[in-house]
């Protein structure tokens, strides 16, 4: 049994918000730069170069990258041989970000009650955790700040095995038409496919933080990848939505079993400013 | 595309009658943040016929929920949020005299038609740029609604604000006439 201070979880929560929040990853930074050399929209490409030019100044400044820091997501791998001692879990990962949002001049976007009062908590916390227990004793986190621009885009499909990886695609191609330009493209399209309504669309999110340029490990999924890709740049959205052949820099497509009667699909489509940060206590 | 264009705010109708969509210009003067909650706000002032904490007339709304500022920063950084969220509320502030709107994303038909009819125009900031444009942004002051927090009504001086005429007071739409340009679909 390994004992993991809780203080040292609420440290690290800190620590990975601030990164993501100012540091656009190598692999989008990367991928912006690939789609400007390949954009033939006038506008799209400025906008394009004035995404790149906001994440440099962003990170050499040490400023939020959008001012929507987002909802607080993180997935996180406790090995079951790691005991967290003086303080509570949940507790701790909310201390963390908390602090991160406080220290980091970064937008408390949450409130209350989604309904009624809508009352600022302030704090940007609650975050929202997944917690998944595995072997080991050591505690991996990954924090995503969900912006909601693109959150609001988000849809689900509950599918049969008659639509196919057609029908999948179809699905998924239509949910970003249907976005247009409101989520902040180019954007990663996340999908979950399979398990139950509510676990294609965690697993759709999870898979918007895979890097770009990484592909399902089993290649018929990697195919549909590539295919949706494709097809979502010949929408002709483009940066900003404002007309370009750069609508989408990857799609990332995780699998699950499940029911004999369904086939449930998830899209969860994260802005340009995909922001995620990983680390292990 | 035609070259950029700088005006200053407060704007007269000759101003915006001037400007066609998929012009690129540079705001100087003062511009107003507002987004759902301060939205709401003006509306039900609107509506229960009371006077509104600025006047609407000739100005510009930008829909913005900044981050706070660091010190040493007049403000935060503030790109723009999503449209069409405000889109229930601004047939009303056009009417009593909104000029333009800077946000990003697609406006309903009522928003159009109203913005033709009252001579208004809509802009588009490059979603996800807030640092960038947070540069422009020179002087920052909340004057409405200060229980709001990052909604709250602020009045921002801005200088060379970078935007583009996304839907002119025509009815000319980037985000309908650009797209299909670009699309590969069959």
């Amino acid at each position: 049994m390994r004992k993991i201070e809780a203080r040292e979880i609420s440290e690290k929560v800190k620590n990975l918000f601030l990164e993501a929040n100012f540091n656009i990853g190598k692999d989008v930074l990367e991928a912006l730069e690939k789609a400007l050399e390949k954009e033939e929209s006038k506008v799209g490409k400025d906008a394009l170069k004035m995404i790149i030019d906001n994440n440099r100044l962003a990170s050499t400044e040490k400023l939020a990258i959008c001012q929507d820091t987002g909802l607080a997501v993180l997935f996180i791998e406790v090995g079951q041989e790691a005991c967290i001692i003086n303080g509570n879990y949940v507790e701790a990962i909310n201390k963390g970000v908390e602090a991160a949002y406080q220290e980091g001049y970064l937008r408390k976007s949450v409130v209350d009650d989604p309904v009624f009062d809508r009352k600022n908590t302030k704090t940007n916390t609650p975050a929202f955790i997944y917690t998944d227990i595995i072997p080991g004793d050591r505690i991996k986190i990954t924090v995503l700040p969900k912006g909601f621009g693109s959150e609001n885009m988000s849809g689900l499909a509950m599918l049969t095995a008659a639509h196919g990886a057609k029908g999948i695609m179809d699905f998924i191609v239509d949910t970003v038409r249907k976005a247009g330009p409101n989520p902040c493209p180019p954007t990663i399209v996340g999908v979950g496919i399979g398990g139950t309504a509510d676990k294609a669309m965690v697993i759709a999110k999870k898979a918007t933080a895979r890097p770009i340029g990484e592909y399902n490990a089993n290649p018929k999924y990697a195919q549909m990848e590539k295919e949706t890709l494709e097809r979502i740049n010949k929408l002709g959205i483009g940066p900003a939505g404002l007309g370009g052949n750069t609508t989408s820099l990857a799609v990332h497509i995780d699998y699950l079993p499940t029911h004999i009667a369904g086939m449930p699909v998830a899209v969860n489509i994260c802005c340009h400013a995909a922001r995620h940060a990983s680390g292990e206590i | 595309m035609s070259e950029e264009i700088k005006i200053t705010t407060p704007l007269d109708e000759s101003i915006v009658l001037k400007l066609k969509a998929g012009d690129s210009v540079k705001i100087t003067g003062n511009i107003y943040t507002g987004r759902d909650a301060a939205h709401k706000r003006l509306y039900e002032l609107i509506e229960e016929g009371k006077d509104l904490p600025f006047s609407l007339e000739g100005q510009i709304i930008y829909y913005v929920g900044p981050a706070p500022a660091k010190p040493g920063y007049a403000c935060g950084p503030a790109g723009p949020t999503t449209s069409y969220r405000m889109d229930p509320y601004t047939t009303a502030l056009l009417e009593k005299g909104l000029k333009g709107m800077i946000g990003k994303g697609l406006r309903s038909k009522e928003v159009i038609e109203s913005m033709k009819k009252n001579k208004a125009v809509y802009f588009a900031a490059v979603g996800g740029a807030a640092a960038l444009i947070a540069k422009t942004i020179k002087k920052s002051e909340v004057i409405a609604y200060s229980d709001l927090g990052a909604e709250a009504i602020h009045r921002y001086y801005v200088e060379d604000f970078p935007a583009i005429v996304c839907i002119d007071a025509y009815g000319n739409n980037l985000y309908k006439s650009e797209p299909p340009k670009y699309r590969k679909e069959l």
